[in-house]
């Protein structure tokens, strides 16, 4: 056990401030505010540019595609300090998340110097083709068809709940490639471009109103057979390899994120009343905010704990799932928390008496998918209990 | 940066699990809990002998010299053990405050004596209010003319006071907060058991009718005292927390393994979702509380000035982690769950006392928010 940062980690990181203090955009906190989603997405990835450009994506990724090739100890100083500085986050989040690390672990040499560099540098932005209409949480009953002809995989079917599917060049699309194959067997992980001829891409519209998911059909798509990553047939096992860095990594940006709203709003309860009194002296209230940096530092601790963890056994494993319950379910009770604090005020969506813009009323309604993106609650317990505890399994 | 055990460390906890898995099997707890004191002196022996009664003391003391994280780590055997007795009281809390308050006689004199395992202690703080503030400290201690305090009053729920062989009160003298050092055999002191739900710990009420003892006794007086009460209170709930994590480890897996053999409908109980996620449940309260124990240690032993929230942090979290992990157990174990014979209950009853013990999650949540909303 030894928390203090090694020479080499303070270096790294003392650099990185004096980078992040020179180039953060001051204006980012209108463009959170008030842009539209798109125009923020353009405004993030001229941000990842800058990044990439100073040298500071892909941390922990290899020197020879792009990355810095330093540690995910690194990783992390760089999302803590991210933080820190009230920096932007970067655009391409899958594409930096989760399939630039199975690229990285899967792909061979040529795939990672064709996609890796340009996943850094936002020059293109990658969405994940997993879910479909028919395939939620049981992901491995999959219908989406790839037939070898040639040289060629010819894809047909629908995906659904693409993040970033209105932004993506690319998409990590798993498919169903021996069509007599039930279950986790006879997949295939494709590196689909999205500009190939028969792919429709429509938006889809979420409770908060925003579509920052989409549907993706394709209808004779042609993609080449190199583009498989890892072995044919064996997509299950690279699939899994992205859903583990999803549960395991995503945790860290959700943690700090729901850090900076907690602080936020310790600031409003010196401004807002409840129960008759400032909202910083009333006991119940200080009672929930408490509880709610407890939870949000234990989600902290756990994280670092599992960092250490992944650099001493070179994975990701089961127990991401803890996080990933950790991350969503506190970000729930929070959002109660700021809720009831606000009172009145924590309804208002805009106008002048929104507080902050309505972005607790957003965070309120956005968080409720916390605990179904990136594989349900349910699921997460069933994947503890069966893989982590090694109960029986219930399917 | 490392979170997570050292290879140092992890042999510590490697030969603590194992020291007391075996001197202390759930037999041998059952059979100490029925004792008066919940602990024999050969028991005790033996842990001085392995150096766990002086385990975060220096050598000049007849200390081990560990710091606060490998005390932690084999405090979390201790609590899947179910070690019974007055460990922490000893150790952890009269152990620290004589380091801290005592002088330099007193130290060789009483810490030495804890360590070697020739005596045994506790602080007694708590009176009427039941409360962990130190503000609430309302027993008198006179001086007198000849230089000697007479203390008159009670203090309660004071943990392993009967096995104790001197005691370490907080009184005011005037309006000061201090500490005296009182022998058990002291004229006009009396224990008198508080009966609670841990079975393998004893509460007491110690009164104090006029009790005489002289001007050496006195460890310190005002913000020393103060300090050393406050130092000790870290200490001991850091320990207790670490425990708290042994304890539900053990809660796991007795769990897992019933939920693995007991069949109903035909299969392990344990292929239903029901059943599934609250062991999930259990899993994901342990790991928490061990992933902030651990870190609240290491804070300690860092003098890390953010170590007071990291305390805070870990047993708010533990006190309802560990009593939440024992509601399940025994809920997935069902009926037999519900039997004497069956363990749950013992863990769930040290769970009780262990959220209750140097303050609960409602005390600890306000004093982390006096920390991060008043600045």
């Amino acid at each position: 056990m030894d928390l203090n940062l090694s020479a080499e980690e303070t270096k790294f990181r003392d650099e990185l401030a004096a980078w992040l203090k020179a180039n953060v955009p001051s204006d980012w906190e209108t463009h959170r505010l008030h842009d539209t989603m798109h125009d923020r997405f353009d405004f993030l990835r001229k941000w990842q540019k800058r990044v990439f450009e100073g040298g500071w994506a892909g941390v922990a990724w290899p020197k020879e595609y792009g990355g810095r090739g330093a540690g995910l100890m690194e990783q992390v100083i760089f999302t803590e300090e991210m933080a820190k500085a009230s920096a932007p986050p970067l655009a391409n989040v899958l594409g930096l998340a989760l399939i630039g690390p199975t690229i990285v672990a899967y792909g061979t040499g040529a795939q990672k110097k064709r996609y890796l560099a340009n996943i850094l540098s936002g020059d293109e932005i990658w969405c994940q083709g997993f879910s479909e209409p028919n395939a939620g949480s049981d992901l491995a009953g999959l219908r989406t068809e790839a037939r070898l002809e040639g040289d060629h995989y010819i894809v047909n079917g629908q995906k659904v709940w693409n993040s970033y599917g209105w932004a993506a060049d690319w998409c990590a699309l798993v498919t169903r490639s021996d069509p007599a194959s039930q279950k986790h067997k006879g997949l295939s992980y494709l590196l689909v471009d999205m500009k190939s001829p028969g792919i429709e891409v429509r938006p889809l519209r979420q409770l908060t109103g925003e579509s920052e998911f989409t549907e993706i059909f394709f209808r004779d798509v042609k993609v080449p057979a190199e583009n498989v990553l890892g072995t044919a047939g064996d997509g299950w096992n690279v699939a899994l390899g992205t859903l583990a860095h999803e549960r395991a990594t995503l945790g860290v940006s959700a943690q700090i994120a729901i850090r900076r709203q907690i602080d936020r709003l310790i600031e409003l309860s010196h401004e807002v009343e409840a129960n008759g009194t400032v909202a910083a002296q009333d006991p119940l209230t200080r009672q929930k905010l408490a509880q709610s940096y407890i939870e949000n530092e234990v989600l902290r601790l756990n994280q670092m704990r599992a960092v250490s963890k992944i650099i001493q056994t070179g994975a990701p494993g089961p127990e991401g799932s803890i996080l990933k319950l950790a991350w969503s379910e506190s970000n729930q009770r929070f959002q109660i928390v700021a809720q009831e604090m606000l009172g009145a005020y924590a309804q208002l969506t805009g106008g002048d008496f929104a507080i902050d813009a309505g972005a607790f009323s957003y965070a309120y309604l956005r968080t409720r998918g916390n605990t179904i993106e990136a594989g349900t609650s349910e699921i997460q317990r069933n994947i503890i209990g069966q893989h982590v505890l090694g109960l029986p399994k219930s399917y | 940066m490392h979170f997570g055990l050292s290879e140092t460390q992890q042999t510590i906890k490697k030969s603590a699990k194992e020291f007391f898995s075996a001197e202390c099997p759930m037999p041998e707890v059952r059979r100490l809990m029925e004792t008066e004191h919940a602990m024999d002196d050969a028991l005790w022996k033996k842990f001085a002998e392995q150096g766990w009664t002086g385990i975060i003391f220096p050598e000049s003391y007849d200390g081990f010299g560990l710091g606060i994280f490998e005390m932690a780590i084999a405090l979390e055997e201790m609590g899947r053990a179910l070690v019974p007795g007055p460990f922490i009281s000893t150790v952890l809390l009269a152990g620290t405050v004589l380091e801290r308050a005592g002088s330099q006689e007193q130290k060789q004199k009483y810490l030495g004596a804890i360590c070697r395992g020739e005596a045994k202690s506790t602080v007694a703080l708590l009176e009427r209010s039941g409360s962990w503030n130190l503000d609430s400290v309302m027993v008198r201690a006179k001086h007198q003319d000849d230089g000697s305090y007479t203390i008159s009053g009670d203090k309660l729920f004071v943990t392993d006071a009967g096995i104790a062989d001197f005691l370490l009160v907080a009184v005011r003298i005037e309006d000061a907060v201090a500490l005296l050092l009182v022998p058990s055999d002291a004229p006009g002191l009396t224990k008198t058991l508080m009966p609670g739900v841990d079975l393998t710990r004893r509460l007491y009420q110690v009164s104090f009718n006029k009790v005489n003892v002289p001007a050496a006794n006195l460890l310190a007086r005002g913000p020393k005292a103060r300090e050393a009460l406050e130092a000790a209170l870290d200490v001991a709930c850091v320990g207790l927390t670490a425990e708290m994590v042994g304890g539900m480890q053990r809660l796991l897996d007795i769990t897992v393994e019933y939920a693995k053999t007991r069949k109903q409908f035909g299969k392990p109980i344990g292929t239903f979702q029901a059943v599934q996620h609250q062991c999930a449940d259990m899993l994901f309260l342990l790991e928490g509380a061990r992933s902030s124990a651990y870190y609240a240690a290491w804070m300690l032993s860092e003098n890390d000035p953010g170590a007071k929230a990291a305390v805070s942090v870990a047993k708010a979290y533990a006190s309802e982690g560990y009593r939440d992990a024992g509601n399940k157990s025994i809920q997935v174990q069902g009926g037999m769950g519900f039997t004497w014979e069956n363990d749950a209950h013992l863990f769930y009853r040290r769970a009780k006392a262990s959220e209750l013990a140097f303050g609960d999650a409602t005390f600890h949540r306000e004093r982390l928010a006096q920390i991060i909303i008043d600045k």
